[in-house]
Formats: C-alpha cells, sequence, structure tokens
C-alpha cells in the first residue's frame, strides 16, 4: 500500500531565524543600557517604557483590525514594541504620559501602518515619533533631569508617576527645581555666548568623555550594540561608519578650532549617538540594504548629525540624519546595486 | 528692472537655443511607434478589436483613432504595456471586445471535415493544412487561437482546446495562487458562440 | 571571448584554493547513510521508467505494449538534441505505456514504460568499446551517448551534450565533482568510498572523450576516508594527470559555478558554462556511469540512492534501478518511523516534497529524505520583508534576492531580469535564512519559468506577425495580379469593331462545331 504525504516548499530544514526573533534579540540587547539610564536618572524612563509599549501595542492591535491583517501573528512579531522602547529611551524620562501616546499614535498609525505596515515604511517609526514630539512640544521635550549623583531632590518610583501623570512635578517642587539643560545644551550656549568647550566642560555634569551618567549608559548600549553584531542580527558596517565619521570629521573640527570644538570622543559619548549606530541607523526596513549602501548610509548619518550639532538649530541631531537618509536610502540602494556574479 | 528683463530673455533664449541643438545633434533613432504598438500587441490576428489585424489596430492606436483597451488576448498586461508606451492611463478592458482566456488551440475533427477551404481562407496566419476536397488540419504550433476559423466551418467540425498540459508543459506556478490556472470547466466555457 | 590570462588561470585549476561569496554552513547528517555498506536494492514486481527528460520533452516509446524486453534494450528515443536514449533496467515484459507517477515536482502523472519485470535480469549481448585507450574519443562520446548517460548530480543533464560541445570547445581540464555539499546526502560519497577505482576509470574514460589533458577530483575537506580510497585507487591506475582535491564545505559549494570559482578563482560568464573556461564538470556517479557504458557497454538503467532522515528506521544508500518505487527502497531499510511526516526527492535545500512513495526512483533521484516533524518544525507564517539584507550577504550568485522578490510579486518582468533572475541558481540559501519565511526559491522558481514563458511568446508572436504579414502581402499580390490579367484582357479586345469582329468569329466557330 502506498503511503502518502503532504508536501511543503523547500528547504526542508527547520528556519535557524524569525521576525520575532530578530525583534526579540534588539529588545534583549537594549536592557542593558535601559537598566544602566534608570541607575543614573532615576525610574522615571521604565515608566516611559511601560506606557509607550503599553499604547503600541493598543494601536497596533487597532490598526492591524482596520487593515484586516492576523493581529496575534502580527502583534507578536514584537516590533511595535522594539518603536516603543527606541522612542521611549529618547523621550526625557519624566515626560508627561501624552507625549508617548501622541509619539505611539504618530510611530504606529502614520510612520508605520499608513506606509503599508511591516517592513514598508520609509521612516523609522521611532524617530519620525521623536521629531515630531520634539517639534510639537518643545517645553516638555527639553525637560532633563541631571544624573541622580547630582540632583538634589531625588524623586522616587512614586514621585514619578505623579509627575508623569500629572504633568506637574509632585508637591511644591517646580521643573525648575528638578531639571537641568543636558551636556550638549551646556556646550551649545556656552559656545554660543564665547566661552570656549573646554571652559564649558567645567560644569559638573560632564564626565570623561560625554555627559556624567549618559557616557556610562552608551557604554552600555555599546555592549547591548555588539551583542547584537556577534549574533549577526545586525552587521559591522552602519554603526562603524557612522562612528568612524563622527570621530573623524570631528577630530578634524576639534584640531582646526579646539575652542568651539568639542574632543571627538564627546560627540560619540553624547546625546543618542551609540543608541543611533546601533539600535536606530541599523533599522533594515528604513535603511539601505546593499553592503556599499549600508556604508554610505552610516556616514550620511554622521556627517548629518555632526552638522546639525554644530550649527543646527537643536543641540542633539541624530533623528533628523536618520530620517534624512531615510529618505535617500532607496536612491543610495540603487546607486550601490552589487555585481551581479559572472557579470 | 529692465537688465533683469534682458537677462532672463536672453538666458531663455541661449537655453531653447541650446536645447533645440541637443534635440537635432542627440537624436536617438527609435522604431517609429506603430512599430513599438505593433511589437506589444499580440499577434493573435484575432480581430476582436475591430480591425483586420494587430498592425491595422496598431496603426489606429498610433493614428488615436483607437483607445488602447480593445485587445483582449493582450489582457491587463497589454494594456498596462501599451499605457506605458503611450503615456496615457491604464484603463480596464472593453468588455465590448471579449474577455481574457486561456490560450487555445484550433482542432480539425478529420473524420467531418469535408474540404471546403473555408477555414483556410479564414485563418490569418496561414496554419491551416489543406486544400479543395482533401481533408484540413491545424498546425497547432503556429496556431494563435484566434477562432476566426471556427464560424466559417459549414460542418461545424472545428474546435477551440486547451493545450494537454502533463509534466513537459508544467512551469513552477505562482507560490501564492490558489488554484491551477487550468480548472475544470473551462473547456466548455471556451467554445464561443459564432459572432 | 575569454582572454588569455583568464585561461592561464583556468588551467591552474585546483592548485590553490578559493572562496566564493555567500553560502552557509549546514549541519550534514550525513553520517547515519553512511555506516552501513551500499546494498542491492530488491527487484521490484513493476519498474515504471518515465520518459520526461531534462529537456522538457518526452522521449517517444520505440517498444509497445506486450513485447519482452532484455535489460539494457533501448526502449525510448528521442530526436531532440538534448535527449537521450531510455533502456530496459531488466528483462521483463512491457505490460503498459502510460500517465503513472513521475517522481515530477508537478505531482502530476507522466508517461512512463511499465515493465513486468521477470525476474532473469537477462541482459542484452553488451559491446563494450575494446581498446578504448587508443580509441577516437568521437567513439567514447558515441558510446555514451548511446547509453544514454545523464548527470546523476540531480540535474539530469545529458553528459553526452555537455561533452560533445566539450570536444569542439578546447576543454583543457575535466573537473569530477565529488562535493556533495547538500546536508543528508551521502550517493557519492559512498561511491567514491566503496568503488573509488570506478570513479578513477570514469575520470579517464572522460577524460579521454572531451580531450582535456587533466583532471580535477573535488571532493570536500570533512570526507577523510574517501580521500584515503581515492589516492589508493589513483596510485594503483598510475594516474598522474588526476589531481584529488580538498574543498571546504560551505552550501554550496558543489554547485557547479561555485566549485569552478573555489578551483580557479574565475567566476563563470553570466549565462554560460565552465566551457567558456575551458572547464567541464561532471559529477562523480555520472563519470563512473560513463566508464561502465565505455568499458563493459552497460547503459544507465541504475543508480545510487541514499535512503535517509529520521523518517526511515535504518538509513543507508541503496543501488536501485531506475523505475523502482520508492515504498520499495523504504521497505528495503526498515520502513518509517512513526514519526515520518514528510517525503523529499533530493536533498533539504534543493529537494521537492512528493505527494506519494509510488514515484518511481529516476536518474535525478540522489536521495530519499524522509523528514519528521522535529526535523521540519511546525511551518511558519509567512511575514512581510523587513529588508534585513541576510539573503543578500548569503546568496552565491551575488543577486539581492529581496529585491528580485519584490519584482516577481508585482510582475516587474524587466526589473527582474535586469537584477539577474536568471542567475539564481535557486540553492535555496536566502529562503533558508529568511526571518520573514517568504519562499523566495519558489518565487524565483515561478519568476524563471514566466520569464522563459514570456520569451518564447514574444518569439510565437513575432512569427505569427511575419506569417500575417506574409500572407496579406501574398493577398494583395494576387489581388493586383488578377486585376492586372482583367486588364490585360479588356485592353487586347480593343475598340467596338474588334469586340464584334472577335465574337462573330466565336460563333462562326462554334456552329462549325456543332454543324460537324
Amino acid at each position: 500500500m502506498n503511503r502518502h504525504f503532504d508536501i511543503g516548499a523547500a528547504p526542508h530544514l527547520p528556519p535557524p531565524a524569525t521576525v520575532r526573533g530578530v525583534m526579540l534579540q534588539v529588545l534583549y540587547a537594549l536592557a542593558p543600557g535601559t537598566i544602566a539610564y534608570a541607575w543614573y536618572f532615576g525610574p522615571g524612563v521604565l515608566i516611559q517604557i511601560a506606557l509607550a509599549g503599553l499604547f503600541a501595542t493598543l494601536l497596533e492591535a487597532m490598526m492591524l483590525r482596520l487593515r484586516n491583517k492576523p493581529i496575534g501573528l502580527f502583534l507578536g512579531d514584537g516590533s511595535a514594541l522594539v518603536t516603543a522602547v527606541l522612542f521611549a529611551l529618547c523621550i526625557p524620562p519624566l515626560a508627561p504620559w501624552w507625549i508617548a501616546l501622541v509619539g505611539m499614535l504618530f510611530a504606529i498609525v502614520f510612520a508605520k501602518h499608513l506606509y503599508g505596515g511591516l517592513g514598508h515604511n520609509l521612516f523609522n517609526p521611532a524617530m519620525a515619533a521623536y521629531v515630531v514630539v520634539l517639534i510639537s512640544f518643545p517645553q516638555a521635550m527639553t525637560a532633563w533631569l541631571p544624573p541622580a549623583s547630582l540632583s538634589v531632590h531625588d524623586l522616587s518610583l512614586v514621585d514619578s508617576l505623579v509627575t508623569i501623570a500629572t504633568g506637574h512635578p509632585p508637591g511644591s517642587l517646580g521643573w525648575d527645581a528638578i531639571t537641568q539643560a543636558t551636556p550638549l545644551d551646556t556646550i551649545r550656549t556656552a559656545v554660543a555666548s564665547g566661552q570656549t568647550v573646554t571652559e564649558a566642560r567645567q560644569a559638573a555634569i560632564f564626565g570623561d568623555f560625554g555627559g556624567l551618567g549618559w557616557e556610562w549608559i552608551a557604554n552600555w548600549y555599546a555592549l547591548g550594540g555588539i551583542w547584537l553584531l556577534w549574533r549577526r542580527v545586525i552587521s559591522w558596517h552602519v554603526p562603524l561608519t557612522m562612528i568612524g565619521t563622527v570621530v573623524a570629521l570631528g577630530l578634524a573640527a576639534y584640531l582646526i578650532d579646539p575652542g568651539s570644538n568639542p574632543v571627538p570622543l564627546q560627540h560619540v559619548f553624547s546625546g543618542a549617538l551609540i543608541l543611533g549606530a546601533f539600535f536606530i541607523a541599523t533599522d533594515p526596513v528604513s535603511g539601505c540594504t546593499s553592503t556599499r549602501g549600508k556604508l554610505v548610509f552610516g556616514a550620511g548619518v554622521g556627517v548629518i548629525t555632526l552638522a546639525i550639532r554644530r550649527w543646527g538649530g537643536y543641540p542633539d541631531g541624530v533623528a533628523f540624519a536618520v530620517l534624512l537618509m531615510n529618505m535617500a536610502a532607496p536612491l543610495i540602494d540603487r546607486f550601490t546595486r552589487p555585481r551581479i556574479y559572472g557579470q | 528692472m529692465l537688465a533683469a528683463i534682458l537677462t532672463i530673455t536672453l538666458l531663455g533664449a541661449l537655453f531653447g537655443l541650446g536645447l533645440g541643438w541637443a534635440t537635432r545633434y542627440f537624436r536617438v533613432e527609435t522604431d517609429p511607434v506603430v512599430e513599438q504598438i505593433n511589437a506589444i500587441l499580440p499577434q493573435t490576428q484575432c480581430g476582436q478589436c475591430n480591425y483586420p489585424g494587430c498592425r491595422p489596430y496598431a496603426e489606429a492606436i498610433a493614428a488615436g483613432e483607437a483607445p488602447i483597451n480593445q485587445c483582449p488576448p493582450g489582457g491587463e498586461t497589454g494594456i498596462r504595456a501599451l499605457a506605458d508606451l503611450l503615456g496615457e492611463e491604464a484603463v480596464p478592458l472593453n468588455p465590448e471586445n471579449g474577455r481574457q482566456q486561456i490560450k487555445t488551440v484550433a482542432v480539425i475533427d478529420e473524420s467531418v471535415c469535408i474540404g471546403c477551404t473555408l477555414c483556410i481562407q479564414a485563418c490569418p496566419v496561414d496554419a491551416i493544412l489543406g486544400a479543395a476536397k482533401q481533408m484540413h488540419t491545424v498546425i497547432d504550433s503556429e496556431c494563435t487561437g484566434c477562432d476566426l476559423c471556427v464560424s466559417p466551418c459549414p460542418v461545424d467540425c472545428i474546435d477551440m482546446i486547451v493545450p494537454e498540459s502533463g509534466p513537459a508543459e508544467w512551469a513552477w506556478p505562482r507560490p501564492d495562487a490558489r488554484r491551477p490556472l487550468h480548472v475544470a470547466g473551462v473547456r466548455a466555457d471556451l467554445r464561443r458562440n459564432p459572432r | 571571448m575569454t582572454d588569455r590570462e583568464t585561461l592561464e588561470q583556468a588551467r591552474r585549476a585546483g592548485e590553490q584554493m578559493h572562496h566564493f561569496p555567500g553560502g552557509l554552513h549546514l549541519r550534514h547528517n550525513k553520517r547515519i547513510s553512511c555506516e552501513l555498506p551500499i546494498a542491492l536494492a530488491p527487484l521490484p514486481a513493476q519498474l515504471s521508467v518515465p520518459l520526461l527528460q531534462y529537456s522538457g520533452d518526452e522521449a517517444k516509446p520505440i517498444v509497445s505494449s506486450g513485447q519482452s524486453v532484455l535489460k539494457g534494450e533501448e526502449i525510448a528515443a528521442s530526436s531532440h538534441p538534448h535527449a537521450t536514449p531510455l533502456h530496459a533496467p531488466t528483462s521483463g515484459t512491457i505490460v503498459a505505456i502510460e500517465p503513472r507517477p513521475a517522481s515530477h515536482p508537478s505531482g502530476l502523472d507522466g508517461l512512463s514504460i511499465v515493465i513486468e519485470t521477470d525476474g532473469a535480469d537477462r541482459w542484452k549481448d553488451l559491446q563494450p568499446l575494446a581498446g578504448w585507450r587508443q580509441a577516437e574519443p568521437s567513439l567514447l562520446r558515441k558510446k555514451i551517448r548511446d547509453a544514454g548517460i545523464v548527470g546523476l548530480g540531480g540535474a539530469m543533464f545529458p553528459t553526452s551534450a555537455k561533452v560533445d560541445s566539450g570536444s569542439v570547445r578546447d576543454v583543457h581540464t575535466l573537473i569530477l565533482n565529488g562535493a556533495e555539499c547538500e546536508p543528508f546526502i551521502s550517493c557519492d560519497e559512498m561511491l567514491m568510498r566503496e568503488q573509488p577505482a570506478a570513479v578513477v576509470l570514469g575520470a579517464q574514460v572522460l577524460q579521454r572523450a572531451v580531450g582535456a589533458s587533466r583532471t580535477v577530483i573535488a571532493i570536500e575537506d570533512r570526507m577523510g576516508a574517501v580521500s584515503d580510497a581515492l589516492q589508493r585507487a589513483l596510485n594503483a591506475a598510475g594516474a598522474s594527470d588526476i589531481d584529488l582535491v580538498k574543498v571546504t564545505t560551505i552550501y554550496p559549494e558543489g554547485g557547479e559555478k561555485q566549485l569552478v570559482q573555489i578551483l580557479t578563482g574565475l567566476e563563470v560568464p553570466s549565462g554560460g558554462t565552465p566551457l567558456d573556461l575551458g572547464l567541464l564538470c561532471q559529477n562523480v556517479a555520472t563519470a563512473a556511469a560513463a566508464a561502465q557504458a565505455v568499458v563493459e557497454g552497460k547503459p544507465l538503467i541504475e543508480r545510487i540512492v541514499t535512503v535517509t532522515g529520521n523518517g526511515v528506521l535504518r538509513p543507508r544508500n541503496l543501488l536501485a534501478l531506475i523505475g523502482t518505487p520508492i515504498e520499495l527502497l523504504i521497505n528495503e531499510c526498515g520502513g518509517y518511523t512513526p514519526t515520518a511526516t514528510r517525503l523529499v526527492l533530493g536533498g533539504p535545500m534543493m529537494g521537492y516534497a512528493l505527494r506519494s512513495d509510488a514515484n518511481p526512483v529516476t536518474a535525478a533521484a540522489n536521495c530519499v529524505l524522509v523528514l519528521t516533524e522535529a526535523e521540519l518544525q511546525a511551518p511558519q507564517p509567512e511575514m512581510p520583508c523587513i529588508r534585513c539584507g541576510e539573503c543578500g550577504r548569503v546568496c552565491p550568485a551575488m543577486l539581492l534576492p529581496q529585491e528580485l522578490n519584490r519584482f516577481v510579486r508585482n510582475g516587474l518582468w524587466s526589473e527582474a531580469a535586469d537584477y539577474g533572475l536568471k542567475d539564481c541558481i535557486e540553492c535555496g540559501c536566502c529562503d533558508f535564512v529568511c526571518p520573514s519565511q517568504i519562499p523566495l526559491v519558489d518565487w524565483f522558481r515561478y519568476g524563471k519559468a514566466e520569464l522563459r514563458l514570456r520569451a518564447r511568446e514574444r518569439r510565437e508572436a513575432e512569427c505569427a506577425r511575419q506569417r500575417f504579414e506574409a500572407r496579406e502581402a501574398r493577398l494583395e499580390q494576387e489581388n493586383t495580379e488578377r486585376k492586372r490579367r482583367r486588364e490585360e484582357k479588356k485592353r487586347a479586345l480593343g475598340n467596338d469593331q474588334e469586340k464584334q469582329r472577335r465574337i462573330a468569329d466565336a460563333v462562326e466557330r462554334a456552329r462549325r462545331k456543332h454543324d460537324s
């Protein structure tokens, strides 16, 4: 008697990777940096991650339903969570709750699903959302905290919750009492008022290279990024060229005019540069796919970031740089097409 | 003010001359548009477009006398290619001209054929072999499936059939196709009424 | 054309190892089928030989139902230049020529010659080519063609077609491909281990047939026992013009173009073959079969099949007659395990799933793989492409599978062709690594078929156009001709007087005829 079988497509081997697996690994890799963030700047960031994650999941489910897509399958892929976490890491830890809502609304509904959902978005959703809230709500988006070691008023988890929920610091504290300019802001204002960078760096918020606390968070991000490299979730091209370009150009600027330009490593260890290099510019969907394209993409993000930090209207430029290069990515891919075998 | 106007005018004139010169010296010789249209048409020569063959239809399109959606064998793909070529909007196939169907070939029932040569005269691509009072046969590799031979036959001995499909004719299907292209029942569907 | 420097480099094939782009390290899973020696598969009661050939044509049967045949007798032939004759795998009676399961990826039944075996296994008169070492190479090639030798690596490309075109293309090096790169398959490895002398003889036969001056036998670096066995056989044969080379095991290093690149560092031109570099690649089992054809006069009627996977009880290699039902091979290996869920013909990367074990062994059937649910894992749902680019990184043809996928899905055929869809070797690397579980190779197979179909349709449309225009011209000419004759007649009739006179003449003639 002949036996009958169900057929299936080759390869007849278990798949070594899934989208869910990729996204989960990105989340794991973000964990050390996130914990360090909470360690240095209080538990606000964890609340923001929870909020953004909640909003992202709800909105994702809503959009999937509207678009008649399998909700379980796509919610399970974890891409909305990655967007939410990246966004939450970029906003001030005590930003009011509706910042996360507006951000996720823009990220999930506009930047992601209106472009066709997972795999079809032209822009990095987290960065698009960050830029929208940054431009729309400048006040709320500049309320940064000093590192815990420098802060006069330690905010507990409950205090942070109250602040985020009400949009106002607890008790009689005013915003001025608990916030402080970021290192990048400090340098910017100082240079604008005629001070040299070295003078500006005398402030207590500076550490060895970047801002106090910030530089260590960047280290932990980098550690996660290197783990992703080792797991081959991301390739070395974008992080290396991005950081390399910043160091090279920063060094050139520093050598030409050390007064108004910080040492290159300060550029690397402040702002969102490390986070951006390993986790944001490496977003495959909105970035370049060809190897040479990735090199161009990384270098482009580095150049634009530096240009915005030096001459632009905002202290940090990683988000803008990533979005600008997202726009250029299809064109770069077109011009960096690899040669076909034997042609 | 005057200087500005003069400058702009002068620049305009210069660029205009430059462009004129460029079109003349960098002209790319291309096929006349009729040839390009004809190359897109499927060459079935079926006349469903209401023109006596593909080339006449191509000439009518080129002259702007006919819309591009009158060719059922070319289907949506053909319309899209024509729209791309002519810079027009792709429009759906005109149902009055018929609808796109699976390609068929004519087969003559040789026991019924009386050798009247009417089908030979009707065939636009000389794909039927035979002589008066001799049995006729279709060269199936040359048949375009236009079915123009079906209605002239006085004894109704010509059928349009879907060619056999075994593993030799098989090709990898679209992975997301829900069902095979050759569906049962299509054969009966293809015997169209004489127009 | 290939310049001299490139040819020089090609001549040094095997002296230095190179790399090819992309590729994967896969788990071999070969040991389970290598523990037992090759065994003879039992003679089935009925054999079914499918007539479908590499070219896509069916060979024409030259026997009829009821006729009895001897082992090795020719039963089907084809006029197609890329087709080979088929031979009766054993002696018996033809009982039917009808559609039967044909081990085809389509799952469709194909016209097959069904032979009821008589158990005597009586050979026809074999005509070996005596003194082949001195014989004209063209005689060797004719023997190979008449024996119906085809590539046993899985493609079934007629060996004679390859060797014939090689002999006129100035081939300097023959490459015997023993780099069996797909997981699970071990038929070539076992052949080289157990019958190394046959492989060496095959190398010598093919080398003479094609007129090459040396041979490189390429095996994987993990095949220790094979290397020793082959080296001993080479020493015994005193073949100094045959080199044994070990290549690094990276899937798909056994692909023709990839192997050529590993051995020479050169890329086979797109759309070309290794012949463009003066190289000819053949599978080791094909070489052994060619040697049998020339030295013993035996046609291709059997092959070694690896029966393996966790879905069979005792995996091993079997020497099976072409046409033997797979069911029989499985039984010979102890039958299915309770967890057997999928039957694959070929390897896990490029093989295709069969619906039933009634399908027969064909010349292409290098492996029968029975997989269990645990090996397959539950089928993952397909997700949208996230453009991770992993597919491009592993592609040995340096293509951009994610772009090709987009083009093929949306019917952008000229873009797909421009991005090298035809250069895809269907190795399955991109498909395997895709985190979104997109069946990339299936899309590319469909796309390639569609491109071929479109090219054919264009050719046919062009023919139809020419015939239509020729007919129009002919009708036009006939019309003017008719018009001209009518005019001429009219003119010949001239004026009224002339006309009247002619009429009177005619009337007169008629009357005279009537009277007499």
